[in-house]
């Protein structure tokens, strides 16, 4: 495997884990908002608060892994994408700070304004919204050289299908992934109510997540028939996540097996999501920045990725850790005292 | 002043770093007072100590939030709003920003987990031991991007070919010879500034008449920690002022309006200048003092603008920053050695005009902060890689930075608002006096 496979593939580990803590956090903003607004929020909270307490520092930092690790091998990416999208970036960052701060400051008196929870239900579904549009943008065909300047034609973006696609998913995948992560915690936490609720959630959700994703295969055919194509050379991959999709669906309608449920929503969207990178390749900004572009020094690409595997080593371990007293404690997910 | 692209990138860049250094000052100085006191807590057998680090965690938790969207803020605005240096830089930088990304990613985790676990060990060492990964994290986060700083200050470890940097050793550039003075002298002066927004807080209960034993303690205990950190910060300000005599000269010319090179040059202190004939009334001139200060000796050669070109010249404005800096860096070691001689000599009571200037303290020491940093990143102007490239050469082409200026305005200014108003509500729900039983 050569350097630049070996650290897009890491890196694009880390959006599929961004991807899915991301979506079980927005997820669970939107849920307690509307539980506010149908007054059943006394259902729900408890588990959500209890799961996301520990965990949403770490959610921020998956993003930022991402970006300073792309900028880091693909130096191209930050003059390219960081032209064109000053203004898309900087309204994602307002976003992101408002819904990050919020968290700390509902922990200690905000909970109960109607306002703040708005704004923590809402950025949840702009945000990924936002960040699924910069997928869009490296599908080429929006942003544009004249000269030496970079522009991204907006026009274009707002009045494309594609676009419109890929926004859609992002939106209702981000409830589906939440709703069945939710389930199964609270199935751990042996809470009835909060089960029956988040599990109609999971289910309401299933079909527009699947069709969305039909929409979105079938206008990349359109907007980029080249990725198509390569897509169709893996298609198996897409079928895979199909099956996974079906199973999952299968389970939650059983109503047994949520944490097997959850692991199928997982590879449904690894599978996806890879197969789709995969595709993707070799270009990162179709056709400007391509996985050749990657850094030339090779000093430093040694050192990057003996920095990377090293931060895995220290990493890896710790989320373990993090997620053993958290998520694997039977007694802490029940929000009982905890002695050791 | 004229508002092109690049003034306006860098209006905007300021006013995220310096909303964010003052929580990002905080989060790395308060993990260490709330480590040294829930081990003071346990191996004392004093509650009282554990009963601080549990406050303390408490508004910790509202600023480190305020510090993390910030700190998100400036890692994507690098790119948004600087992106032909990032095409030139990013790849010299790449270490040590990567490096950064794993420290708070560390740090990150262990905080939930510290936050989360309070009563969950039967052992309280175990609580206690998640503390350390959250310094270490916190303080490594600091060091990593104070070495980027620095190497824009004192970039080597490269070669330029055609307008791009090749050849780069990563450890060469990193390890240049401005990071030890930055890093350090930045570290130190959080932990100072930190210990001193915990002293401010318990000198004012005492001044509002809380008489809880609680106060008084957690007042000796953070204002010995300030003094302990003001002492280092000043030792190492030392150290960065030899460094800028020998590898940044402009920087500390202008700060000292010295425009002569020459021997046993002397220190300005205060005045105003004249910025036509470049002459200097009302200052206090101390003779020798520069040379001893840049260089260790009376005689020293101290290097003055006369050697570096006009239209490389700092803007000279930043003499009255770096005079502010000093002497609230003076300010702060006073304090806490004017608190102690009084405990000393004088038993009883604090004087009420004491803890007055405690409380000030803690205001003075993030305004220290601020100048020490705005005379910095001045002071190395035209320059954003010093002697390689210009900052108008690197700001972004995007129109709208104007819009983002003021859209980012706005976020600060409510994330300040409401950052107040939670952290004020917290602690006057529950004074010391309730949770103490």
């Amino acid at each position: 495997m050569t350097l630049e496979t070996l650290a897009i593939t890491v890196l694009w580990t880390f959006l599929y884990g961004y991807l899915i803590v991301a979506s079980i956090d927005f997820g669970a903003g939107f849920f307690s908002f509307y539980c506010k607004v149908t007054r059943r929020d006394h259902i729900v909270n408890a588990i959500i608060e209890r799961y996301l307490s520990p965990v949403w520092e770490v959610t921020n930092v998956f993003l930022i892994f991402f970006i300073v690790g792309l900028i880091g091998f693909f130096p191209d990416t930050a003059y390219y994408y960081g032209t064109a999208l000053l203004v898309p970036g900087s309204l994602f960052l307002v976003l992101q700070s408002l819904r990050g701060s919020f968290y700390a400051f509902a922990h200690y008196g905000a909970r109960d304004s109607m306002a703040y929870l708005f704004i923590y239900g809402v950025t949840g579904l702009f945000i990924p919204a936002s960040l699924a549009t910069i997928l869009t943008i490296s599908e080429g065909g929006f942003i544009e050289t004249q000269g030496e300047e970079i522009v991204l034609n907006t026009g274009r973006l707002f009045t494309s299908p594609y676009a419109w696609a890929v926004v859609a998913l992002a939106l209702v995948s981000v409830l589906y992934i939440s709703a069945s992560f939710l389930t199964y915690y609270a199935d751990r936490a042996r809470d009835a109510a909060a089960v029956k609720l988040l599990r109609s959630y999971a289910v309401a959700w299933s079909l527009p997540t699947i069709f969305a994703s039909f929409l979105v295969f079938l206008s990349i055919h359109r907007h980029n028939p080249q990725h198509f194509d390569k897509m169709m050379e893996i298609s198996w991959m897409f079928l895979l996540s199909f099956a996974c999709f079906c199973g999952a669906l299968a389970l939650q309608l059983k109503r047994r097996y949520y944490g097997w449920a959850f692991v199928l929503v997982m590879l449904q969207f690894a599978f996806a999501f890879f197969g789709y990178g995969i595709a993707h390749l070799p270009y990162l900004l179709y056709p400007y920045i391509t996985i050749t572009d990657s850094i030339n020094s090779p000093a430093m690409s040694t050192a990057l990725v003996i920095a990377l595997i090293a931060g895995l080593f220290l990493l890896i371990p710790s989320l373990i850790l993090l997620l053993r007293l958290f998520l694997f404690d039977a007694t802490y997910v029940e929000g009982r005292p905890v002695r050791k | 002043m004229e508002l092109d692209n690049t003034m306006l990138a860098r209006i905007l860049t300021s006013l995220t770093l310096g909303f964010h250094i003052i929580f990002a000052a905080l989060g790395v100085g308060i993990p260490v007072m709330i480590s040294i006191a829930e081990w003071l807590g346990i191996r004392r057998n004093d509650p009282m100590y554990t009963l601080m680090a549990r406050r303390w965690v408490k508004g910790f938790t509202v600023t480190v939030a305020v510090g993390v969207v910030t700190g998100t803020c400036i890692s994507l605005q690098l790119s948004l709003l600087w992106p032909s240096f990032m095409k030139i830089a990013g790849e010299a930088i790449a270490l040590p920003l990567f490096l950064e990304t794993f420290a708070f990613f560390f740090e990150a985790i262990f905080l939930g987990i510290y936050l989360y676990t309070w009563d969950r060990f039967a052992n309280p060492y175990v609580h206690w031991f998640f503390s350390i990964p959250v310094v270490i994290g916190s303080t490594a986060s600091a060091f990593f991007i104070m070495t980027v700083n620095a190497f824009m200050n004192a970039p080597q470890g490269f070669t330029l070919q055609n307008g791009a940097i090749v050849d780069i050793q990563p450890l060469v550039a990193m390890f240049n010879p401005a990071t030890p003075t930055k890093a350090g002298h930045m570290i130190l002066s959080s932990y100072a500034a930190s210990a001193f927004v915990l002293a401010a807080i318990a000198a004012w209960k005492l001044l509002k008449g809380s008489r809880h034993e609680y106060y008084r303690k957690a007042l000796t205990f953070t204002i010995g920690l300030a003094l302990l950190f003001s002492f280092g910060t000043a030792l190492w300000g030392d150290l960065a002022g030899k460094y800028l005599a020998e590898y940044q000269p402009a920087k500390l010319a202008a700060a000292e309006w010295h425009f002569e090179t020459r021997p046993r040059a002397e220190l300005v202190v205060g005045g105003v200048l004249d910025p036509e004939t470049l002459e200097v009334k009302n200052a206090l001139k101390l003779p020798y003092v520069l040379s001893i200060l840049a260089t260790g000796s009376p005689n020293g050669t101290v290097t003055g603008l006369d050697q570096i070109p006009r239209e490389l010249w700092p803007p000279l404005f930043i003499h009255y920053l770096f005079d502010g800096m000093v002497a609230i860096g003076v300010y702060m070691l006073i304090v806490p050695l004017l608190y102690f001689a009084v405990r000393r000599w004088k038993k009883g009571e604090v004087p009420r005009l004491l803890l007055r200037a405690i409380v000030l303290g803690a205001p003075l020491a993030f305004l220290a902060i601020e100048l020490g940093w705005i005379f910095s990143e001045i002071g190395r102007q035209p320059w954003i890689l010093v002697g390689y490239m210009k900052t108008q050469h690197a700001a972004t082409t995007a129109d709208n930075v104007g819009q983002m200026l003021v859209l980012f305005g706005l976020l600060y200014a409510f994330l300040a608002v409401v950052c107040t108003l939670v952290l004020r509500r917290m602690f006057a729900n529950k004074p010391v006096e309730a949770e103490w039983k």
